[in-house]
C-alpha cells in the first residue's frame, strides 16, 4: 500500500485532525511503515469467512420500555465548554 | 508488618476484626502515595478529602452491620477512563483535563455500595492507547522495580500503585493487552475479563467491541473478589451478560487439569528469559498436577495487524464525539472571529489529542475509508473470525492456554515512543484474546537477570475466569513469585 500526502491529508480531513508540516511527515512515515505491516494480512486465506465485528454471539436486547428520570439539564450542560441560555454555545453552521 | 503490605482480603479481614480501623488503613494508603508517588507517578489525582470522608461513612456502616463485604473498607485506585461522579476523569489527555462526569461507572457504583473507598484516579496512555502510560498528557509513571522503565500499559498506573504498595488493588481496561501486560511489568496479577462479564458503563471507550474493565491485584484469591463484586450484567450495557458465580479457588493441586502452550507464544522475538521463566512456570503446573502440552495456532499470526486496524477504526469513531461543544476541551475562538463549526473541531481536535491518539484515529479513518474499507477492516474481521475459530478449537482441547504475557521485560522509558510498530509488537501476546473476548489472567512467574518481573498468561474459554484464577491461586500457593515486592520503593 503506497501512502500518499494526499491521502493523508484526505484522511486527516475526514477525521477533522488539522496537521501541521512535521505532523503530516511523521503521519506519512507512520502510516507508511504501519500499513507495510498490516498488508501481511492480504497473504491470510480468508475465503468463505464471515467478518466477525464482536466477540459475543449478539442478539438484540430488549427491555420494557418504562419512563425513568434522566439527567438534568444543568448536569448536561454542566461540562460544556460554552454554554447560554440552557444551550450548548456553537460557532454559527447555517448562513 | 504494615497496613500496606497486606492484600485486600487481608485487610479487609484486619478491619472487621477491629484489627484497625478503615481510617487507619485509608490513611496508610494516603501516607505511602505521598511519600512515594512523586517518584513513581502513578496518580493523576488523588482524593484524600473524599477518601477520608468516605472512610467515615464506610466505617459506621461496618458497625452498623450494613456493610459486611471482605473488601468493605478497603482503599482501592481507579483508572482514570472510570467515571466517577464529582472527581475529575482524564483518560490522561487533555482533551478530558477538566472534565467532572456527572455519574458513577456501574463498576465504581458496584463497589462503593459494597464500601470499596476510592484514593485516587490512576495514570495511563491517553485514552488507553500505548504500551507504556508514556502517551499520558500529564506525566509518564515509572516502573517501581525500575524508575528508569516503563510500568507498560495503558493501565500502568494502576499496575505501579498496586506493584509499590499504595493500594492493595486498584482497577484497569484491556482492550488488547492494557491490564495483562503492565501487570506482568510490574508484578502483580491482572484479571481481562470474558468480553460482556463486566458493564463497560461509565467506562470511556475506546475500542467497543474489545474493551474490558478488570482488576490488577497482588494475587489470585484478591482477584477473583474483586472480579466477584464487579461482575454481572447491567441494564445500562446491553453487552453485558449474567454469568455463573466464580466457583470456590479451594482445591490444592490442579489434577485432572489440561493446559496447552501455543507454540506460537514461544516464537521468534521472545526473550530468553521471558521464555525460561514462562517454561518454568509450566513445569511447575505439572508439578501440581496438571497435564502440560505443546500445541499450534497457526491463526494467531494475524493478530496484530488485525487488532491495530479494528481498535483503531473502533476509537476513529468512538473519539469522533470529541468535538469541542459537549465537553471537555474546547480551541480558543480564532483571533480574526471568523470562526466556523468545522474549523473548531479541527483545531479542538489537533490541541486536544496527543500523538499516538491522531495516529489510531488517522490509521482508523483510513481503515474505513471507502476503497480501503475491505482490504482492511473487512480483511481484519475476516482474520477476527479465524483467531476466534483457532481459539474455540484449542480451548475444547484445553483446560487453560499458558503463555507469556509480553515479549519482554520492562523496557526503558523512551525506547519506544518514537517507534510505534515496535510499541505495537510487544503487544503480540495478549490481542489475540481481546479479539477472540476470552478471559485472559497475567501471573508473575519470576524475574530476569536485572530483577525485572516476567508474567505468565493463562487465558480460557468465555467465562472460565474460574480456571484462570485456580490455576493462578494453586501457583501462587505453591511459589513467592507473587509476593516480591520491588526494593526501590520498599
Amino acid at each position: 500500500m503506497k501512502v500518499t500526502r494526499e491521502l493523508v491529508d484526505s484522511v486527516a480531513h475526514l477525521a477533522r485532525l488539522d496537521l501541521d508540516a512535521a505532523e503530516r511527515e511523521a503521519a506519512l512515515r507512520d502510516l507508511t511503515r504501519i500499513l507495510d505491516y498490516v498488508d501481511a494480512l492480504s497473504a491470510l486465506d480468508t475465503d468463505g469467512v464471515q467478518p466477525m465485528s464482536h466477540a459475543l454471539r449478539l442478539q438484540n436486547v430488549l427491555r420494557a420500555d418504562e419512563p425513568a428520570p434522566s439527567m438534568a439539564a444543568q448536569d448536561v450542560l454542566q461540562n460544556a465548554p460554552e454554554r447560554k441560555d440552557g444551550c450548548f454555545l456553537a460557532p454559527r453552521a447555517v448562513e | 508488618m504494615q497496613l500496606t503490605d497486606l492484600t485486600a482480603l487481608e485487610l479487609g479481614a484486619a478491619i472487621k476484626s477491629r484489627a484497625c480501623s478503615v481510617e487507619e488503613a485509608v490513611r496508610a494508603s494516603l501516607a505511602r502515595i505521598a511519600a512515594l508517588d512523586g517518584r513513581i507517578g502513578a496518580f493523576i489525582t488523588v482524593c484524600e478529602q473524599e477518601a477520608l470522608q468516605e472512610a467515615r461513612r464506610v466505617q459506621r456502616g461496618i458497625d452498623d452491620g450494613s456493610l459486611t463485604h471482605p473488601l468493605a473498607g478497603v482503599p482501592m485506585a481507579l483508572k482514570d477512563n472510570l467515571s466517577t461522579r464529582g472527581v475529575r476523569t482524564t483518560c490522561g489527555s487533555r482533551m478530558l483535563e477538566g472534565y467532572v462526569p456527572t455519574f458513577d461507572a456501574t463498576v465504581v457504583e458496584r463497589l462503593r455500595a459494597l464500601g470499596a473507598v476510592c484514593v485516587g484516579k490512576t495514570n495511563m496512555d491517553e485514552f488507553a492507547m500505548g504500551s507504556s502510560t508514556e502517551t499520558s498528557y500529564f506525566h509518564p509513571t515509572r516502573n517501581p522495580f525500575d524508575p528508569a522503565r516503563v510500568p507498560g500499559g495503558s493501565s500502568g498506573g494502576s499496575a505501579a500503585a498496586v506493584a509499590a504498595r499504595e493500594v492493595p488493588y486498584a482497577l484497569g481496561s484491556d482492550t488488547g493487552g492494557s491490564i495483562r501486560q503492565p501487570a506482568s511489568f510490574c508484578g502483580v496479577t491482572g484479571l481481562k475479563p470474558t468480553y460482556g462479564a463486566v458493564s463497560r458503563y461509565g467506562l470511556i471507550a475506546y475500542a467497543s467491541s474489545l474493551d474490558q474493565i478488570g482488576p490488577l491485584c497482588r494475587d489470585a484469591l484478591d482477584a477473583a473478589a474483586v472480579h466477584a463484586a464487579i461482575a454481572g450484567a447491567d441494564a445500562r450495557d446491553a453487552t453485558s451478560v449474567q454469568a455463573p458465580p466464580l466457583p470456590p479457588l479451594g482445591a490444592p493441586d490442579l489434577a485432572g487439569l489440561c493446559v496447552g502452550i501455543p507454540e506460537e507464544y514461544l516464537g521468534e522475538g521472545l526473550d530468553p528469559q521471558v521464555r525460561a521463566r514462562v517454561l518454568d512456570c509450566a513445569q511447575t503446573l505439572r508439578e501440581l498436577g496438571a497435564q502440560v502440552e505443546r500445541c499450534s495456532m497457526p491463526a494467531l499470526r494475524a493478530a496484530i495487524p488485525a487488532y491495530y486496524v479494528l481498535a483503531s477504526a473502533e476509537a476513529s469513531s468512538n473519539l469522533s464525539r470529541y468535538d469541542g461543544i459537549k465537553y471537555g476541551y474546547r480551541a480558543a475562538p480564532r483571533p480574526d472571529g471568523e470562526e466556523d463549526l468545522t474549523g473548531l473541531y479541527a483545531r479542538t481536535r489537533s490541541e486536544g489529542f496527543g500523538r499516538e491518539v491522531k495516529r489510531r484515529v488517522l490509521l482508523g479513518t483510513f481503515a474505513l475509508c471507502s476503497g480501503y474499507y475491505d482490504a482492511y477492516y473487512a480483511k481484519a474481521q475476516r482474520a477476527r473470525a479465524l483467531i476466534r475459530a483457532s481459539f474455540d478449537e484449542a480451548l475444547a482441547r484445553f483446560d487453560a492456554l499458558l503463555g507469556p504475557t509480553a515479549p519482554t521485560t520492562a523496557f526503558p522509558l523512551g525506547e519506544r515512543l518514537d517507534d510505534p510498530l515496535q510499541m505495537y509488537l510487544g503487544d503480540i501476546y495478549t490481542v489475540s484474546v481481546n479479539l477472540a473476548g476470552l478471559p485472559g489472567l497475567s501471573i508473575p512467574c519470576g524475574a530476569d537477570a536485572q530483577g525485572l518481573p516476567v508474567g505468565a498468561q493463562l487465558i480460557a474459554a468465555p467465562f472460565g475466569e474460574g480456571t484462570l484464577l485456580r490455576i493462578a491461586a494453586a501457583y501462587q500457593a505453591a511459589t513467592g513469585h507473587h509476593r516480591r515486592a520491588p526494593k526501590e520503593v520498599g
